[in-house]
């Protein structure tokens, strides 16, 4: 396999001299198919072509499938394999939060930022940033709704942490396995072009998670118009970036199961936002019951009251 | 042999020296095992390395003691006691509570092997104990806000005790982490120090804030 990636690896370096020589020729290698130089000339002019970005993939696909095995190569009982996760520097990590905040139409966000270097570190520490932001944001926000009534007392609510973690793990983990295994599936029927790695799939998820950090900030205002917008313009942000991404690789398929795939991506995503928005944040608008009701226990809130 | 057999010793170079091996000549501090020391030294001579290193984490230099010899008794002394001042904040709502002994216990464990780790897998070379050794010392600070806090809470629970409280947590919860960076950021790869800190800022935030949020009952 090293042998053959070297032999890749000359053949493009070769193509690229006489490219640079001479913008406008061909090259045709005798050995290998004809889809590699028309690859190489659209590297070589102005991106925003974007039916060779999408072949970009393949081409790209190709190499680091191959390189994506020559990576991990320690067993993975030992403490290297699991290194090889966390092979990232700081400036990556920020150039791939870019990425995934201001979505490029047209640039896939695995081909452009991970380029077969999949993290673990941003999915992990996004998602643990992002529970402990919506509990915080949230008994934040709940403070400042029911200050001021006599009847509220402040409790730092820290049950919902437990419950934030687990459902924002959840979704960060079993929905790439979901969608991966999906994928998996339909590759086995439809040639795909454009396939990912469970990781790389892990790692969109991640990545696209961090706008909802400043949103859940955000959301410690009490305004409902307020809340719903800044929800429905982070969904956008972050849902374009899975579309972009899972649209090539299932757009040879049929076009109703390609569309319901992505469609379903859309869904869960505003899901997990819908969700975390109406269990951690209160309802401005609601106003606190009454102490005495005829349902509650009374002797129970009149100590409470003290 | 056979190449050494016309190699000759001329028979006027001297040979001297000193066949014996000694025996028993170490110093009379190796041969006195701890074990037969009173008890009190044995307590004092690990109170006096723990309160060493509570210094080192007030005044933090860059030293190695809190590297080359940790102990894990600080910081279980500090969770402990932080756990415990923790308590007693509303105990009537069994489900809207404080966080009990046993969560602050786990996170604050838990978070500190989670960031060792982490630590560890972007290439750092500090070794596992070494570094929730430090971790755990550095709690000291916010174990003192809490003191303060509840104090303060002693006095009264109005907007000025809380500005106060705030403005105490804030400055622990600095210190603790501008600490911690300064043992531990020798020790990681040049361009990964950011990634590192982050971490662990995230953890000495999530403790400040179970120590501003407490509301006694």
């Amino acid at each position: 396999i090293t042998c053959l990636v070297m032999y890749l690896f000359a053949e493009f370096d070769d193509a690229a001299n006489l490219l640079a020589a001479n913008p406008d020729a061909t090259t045709i290698s005798i050995d290998e198919p004809v889809e590699i130089p028309k690859n190489q000339r659209s590297r070589l002019q102005e991106p925003g072509r974007e039916e060779d970005d999408e072949l970009l993939g393949t081409d790209d696909s190709d190499k680091t499938e191959l390189l994506a095995g020559q990576k991990k190569s320690a067993p993975f009982w030992t403490f290297e394999y699991y290194q090889t996760f966390f092979d990232v520097d700081t400036y990556q990590v920020l150039d791939r939060i870019k990425g995934s905040v201001f979505p490029v139409p047209g640039k896939n966000f695995v081909r452009l930022y991970i380029r077969s270097n999949p993290d673990l570190y941003g999915p992990f520490w996004i998602c643990a940033t992002l529970v402990f932001t919506i509990a915080v944001s949230g008994n934040l926000s709940n403070f400042f709704i029911h200050l001021g009534k006599p009847t509220y007392h402040y409790v730092p609510q820290f049950r919902k942490v437990s419950i934030a973690a687990t459902a924002i793990y959840a979704y960060a983990w079993l929905v790439p396995l979901a969608v991966w295994g999906f994928l998996m599936w339909r590759n086995s029927k439809v040639m795909n072009i454009v396939s990912y790695s469970f990781l790389e799939i892990v790692c969109v998820y991640g990545y696209s998670l961090f706008i909802y950090i400043p949103t859940a900030i955000l959301w410690i205002i009490p305004q409902k118009v307020v809340r719903w917008v800044m929800m429905m313009f982070s969904l956008c942000l972050s849902g374009s970036v899975l579309v972009m991404t899972f649209w090539p690789a299932v757009r040879d398929d049929n076009r109703r199961i390609a569309l319901a795939t992505v469609g379903m991506i859309v869904l869960l995503h505003a899901l997990l936002a819908v969700g975390c928005l109406a269990y951690f944040f209160d309802a401005p608008e609601l106003d606190f019951p009454a102490p005495i009701s005829p349902t509650h226990n009374g002797t129970t809130v009149i100590t409470k009251s003290q | 042999f056979a190449g050494l057999a016309d190699v000759s010793i001329s028979e006027d170079i001297p040979v001297e020296g000193e066949i014996t091996v000694p025996v028993g000549s170490r110093s009379p501090d190796e041969d006195y095992s701890t074990l037969d020391e009173p008890v009190r030294d044995t307590i004092m001579r690990d109170l006096k390395a723990v309160g060493k290193k509570f210094v080192h984490v007030m005044y933090p230099k860059k030293s190695s003691t809190l590297l080359r010899d940790w102990d894990l008794w600080g910081p279980l002394v500090l969770c402990v006691s932080l756990a415990l001042m923790l308590q007693g904040g509303s105990a009537d709502s069994k489900d809207d509570g404080g966080p009990q002994f046993a969560e602050v216990f786990v996170i604050i464990w838990f978070g500190a092997v989670v960031i060792t780790l982490n630590s560890k897998l972007l290439g750092g070379t500090i070794s596992f104990f070494q570094s929730l050794c430090v971790l755990g010392y550095c709690v000291l600070p916010l174990t003192v806000a809490m003191l303060v806090c509840r104090l303060v809470l002693l006095a009264g629970s109005g907007t000025v005790s809380f500005i106060i409280r705030l403005i105490v947590v804030v400055a622990m919860f600095g210190w603790s982490t501008l600490a911690s960076t300064a043992f531990l950021a020798d020790s990681q790869p040049p361009n990964r120090k950011a990634l590192v800190v982050y971490p662990i800022f995230l953890f000495y935030f999530v403790i400040s804030w179970m120590i501003l949020t407490f509301t006694p009952q």
